[in-house]
């Protein structure tokens, strides 16, 4: 038998909850944002009818989101704490930064849309800027120059990349395999510009000084693009399990087949993501060709002798160089900007593409 | 009783010559880098000891050239890192523990989209839209906060100052800081934040015990890495920012220091001679500071790895 505890008096006095006294009703958040935006809005208006000047709308936005991080923090700090209130204060920040970083990457894409739809057109895609003055001529040379850099570039880091992921996974043991993990490190980060500034010396050393040519362009992109296919094609290697290996060994294949055979095939599709990201990242690569390369205004077909333009120089350069008149230099870079980065979207989104549609499926 | 010989494998060609192309393509690299570190080297030593009447560009010797270069490329940088480090943070918190799970991987891919503008459109970007809008801004710093140094000075009328360009830096070094602070806010122990959650504590403070201490080596090694980017990046700076040869603090002025990338590529298509020569050997300085930037970061990293689970 138990003994019934008799209930404090206090307890059945009109309680409120504990787990749910002092919160801010649900819309609360969004009441006090509309409310901040429409003050900063107020402001705003009556300082373009002071001043005459047009509404600022992003300023408006800007302002009104800056104002709700501390009236959302002093509302709460009134009603549920100082706890709550820090919450929600976090939150609102967490949430501002990732709207802040939105802001210049919506701009960026309404810039180069907007100013680069101007130029690009059929014309824009098959002249050259040869004898080009003023208005018309195109990026026909420039995007030539970036597929026959960008290929020459990719036909040497591919192969060295991947022979050196397989000795890295398959062969390496002892100094040579730490040495050779430890400097593909030190590669990541060299800047792109010294890059360029090793290919220039080592060409202007063996041709003399001032040779600017395709190849010694292909060469510097060439050092930052090993170093990505090294790391992906690794970790993409490691991934195949070591029973596939085992098995294939057990049925007395040699260790080359065994990777050409087994361990390849069965990574292929994350490897070719990689250099298609690779790929993508030195695509853009600026200041090494500016260097290495230079620019011309005319197509050139061999990477052996003479400058080469590409797509990124010609945007540097039609900016930099403005002639008369000057919007027609403008227009040039925003669509060479637009193909730009049309291209590196591609190749980004072609990579995931792969990754998803082929890699191999373990499931049984 | 003998002790049978052990069985040989049988020699393949096949093998042969694919294990020693595999170890041909591991050595290219080291002798790739050699040859990076000799040429820039032997090409750089003429310039140490030149002056001004053998190379145009120097005012007087090569070190007093090379130093407000080098000011301005670590101020840049270190600006960029101080605004990046916090929205990076933020950010990755926000995909990791603040965004609906249906939602993180596509805002994380919003995110790394940043990371594909070339570096070039960034520079476009910044002279064309950015800088101009900053403008208005700058005047009203200068304006209500002029009494701190760093916002005294006449206010450029073109927004091309060092703050703009750093500003432009610190949105190209946001996605990778974010990738690898939001990797490493996705390792914590689930256990830790369900413990601290069942203590009663509210997100934010969940985040502040369980997910930050966590985390903080990732943390650390991704703003070194950002650094390691901002000191290299070239383009967007030579394209944004309108310098002169000074070591100045003021941040929105329009006399600002330059940065050794930005100088090179500006002053290198039209160098001769010796010039040449001067611009390698900033090169190569500029190779060395990112080189001890980026192993102080690998050794944090490896440093911390034993204990945190986050390399």
């Amino acid at each position: 038998m138990t003994v019934q505890t008799e209930r404090p008096v206090e307890a059945a006095a009109p309680i409120s909850n504990s787990l749910t006294a002092g919160r801010l009703p649900k819309s609360a958040p969004w009441t006090i944002l509309v409310v901040a935006i429409a003050v900063a809005a107020a402001v705003f208006g009556v300082v373009s009818i002071g001043t005459g000047a047009g509404f600022n709308w992003g300023g408006a936005l800007f302002v009104g989101a800056l104002l709700y991080i501390p009236s959302i923090w002093l509302f709460s700090t009134l009603v549920e704490g100082r706890r709550r209130a820090m919450d929600r204060l976090v939150t609102a920040l967490v949430t501002g930064a990732f709207l802040l970083a939105m802001i210049p990457l919506v701009s960026l894409a309404i810039t180069v849309i907007t100013l680069g739809a101007a130029r690009f057109d059929a014309d824009f895609f098959s002249m050259s800027m040869r004898n080009v003055t003023g208005e018309g001529g195109g990026a026909l040379h420039a995007i030539i120059g970036t597929l026959f850099i960008t290929g020459a570039a990719a036909i040497i880091s591919i192969p060295v990349g991947l022979m050196t992921s397989i000795y890295l996974v398959e062969y390496g043991r002892g100094r040579l395999a730490r040495g050779i993990t430890f400097f593909v490190d030190v590669m990541t980060g060299i800047p792109s510009i010294v890059a360029g500034l090793f290919a220039y010396s080592l060409f202007a050393i063996f041709l003399g000084p001032g040779t600017r040519t395709g190849i010694a362009g292909a060469v510097a992109l060439s050092l930052l693009m090993i170093p990505v296919v090294v790391r992906s094609s690794e970790e993409m290697l490691r991934l195949v399990p070591n029973e596939l290996r085992e098995a294939a060994f057990a049925l007395g294949v040699p260790k080359w087949l065994t990777i050409v055979k087994v361990v390849l095939p069965t990574s292929i599709a994350g490897i070719t993501t990689g250099i298609m990201l690779s790929i993508a990242r030195v695509i853009g690569e600026t200041a090494p060709l500016l260097i290495a390369a230079g620019f011309t205004a005319s197509v050139n077909y061999n990477l052996f002798s003479d400058r080469m333009q590409s797509l990124p120089v010609y945007v540097y350069t039609q900016y930099a160089n403005q002639g008369n008149p000057p919007e027609a230099f403008l227009d040039r870079a925003w669509a060479a900007a637009l193909t730009l980065i049309l291209i590196v979207m591609a190749l980004n989104l072609i990579a995931r593409l792969v990754a998803r549609f082929f890699a191999p499926k373990f499931g049984r | 009783m003998s002790v049978t010989a052990p069985i040989k494998a049988k020699l393949r060609v096949g093998d042969l010559i694919f294990s020693r192309s595999a170890v041909f393509a591991g050595s290219m690299i080291l002798v790739t880098l050699a040859a990076v570190a000799i040429f820039l080297v032997v090409q750089s030593l003429p310039a140490m000891a030149a002056s001004n009447e053998e190379a145009s560009i120097l005012t007087t010797n090569f070190w007093a050239y090379v130093g407000p270069l080098l000011f301005g490329t670590v101020w840049a940088a270190a600006l960029a890192l101080v605004v990046a480090l916090p929205v990076s943070i933020g950010i990755a918190l926000f995909i990791s523990h603040y965004a609906p799970r249906r939602l993180a991987s596509v805002l994380g891919y919003i995110v790394d989209l940043l990371a594909a503008v070339p570096s070039v459109v960034f520079g476009l970007w910044g002279i064309g839209v950015f800088a101009p809008a900053l403008v208005t801004a700058y005047a009203w710093l200068n304006e209500n906060l002029g009494w701190i140094p760093l916002f005294s000075g006449t206010p450029s009328a073109t927004g091309r100052t060092i703050l703009t360009a750093a500003l432009v830096l610190a949105v190209m070094v946001l996605p990778i800081m974010t990738a690898i602070c939001r990797e490493v806010f996705l390792q914590t122990p689930v256990l830790h934040e369900e413990a601290a959650l069942a203590l009663g504590a509210t997100r934010w403070e969940m985040i502040r015990t369980a997910v930050l201490p966590f985390g903080r080596p990732g943390i650390i090694s991704a703003s070194v890495l950002g650094l390691g980017r901002a000191l290299g990046e070239t383009m967007a700076v030579a394209m944004v920012l309108s310098a002169s040869p000074v070591i100045t603090f003021q941040l929105i002025t329009s006399i600002n220091p330059n940065t050794t990338a930005a100088n090179i590529a500006l002053s290198f298509p039209e160098a001769y001679g010796l010039n040449v020569n001067v611009l390698i050997a900033t090169g190569l300085i500029l190779f060395i500071v990112t080189f001890a930037v980026n192993a102080f970061a690998r050794w944090i990293v490896s440093r911390r790895k034993e204990f945190s689970g986050a390399n």
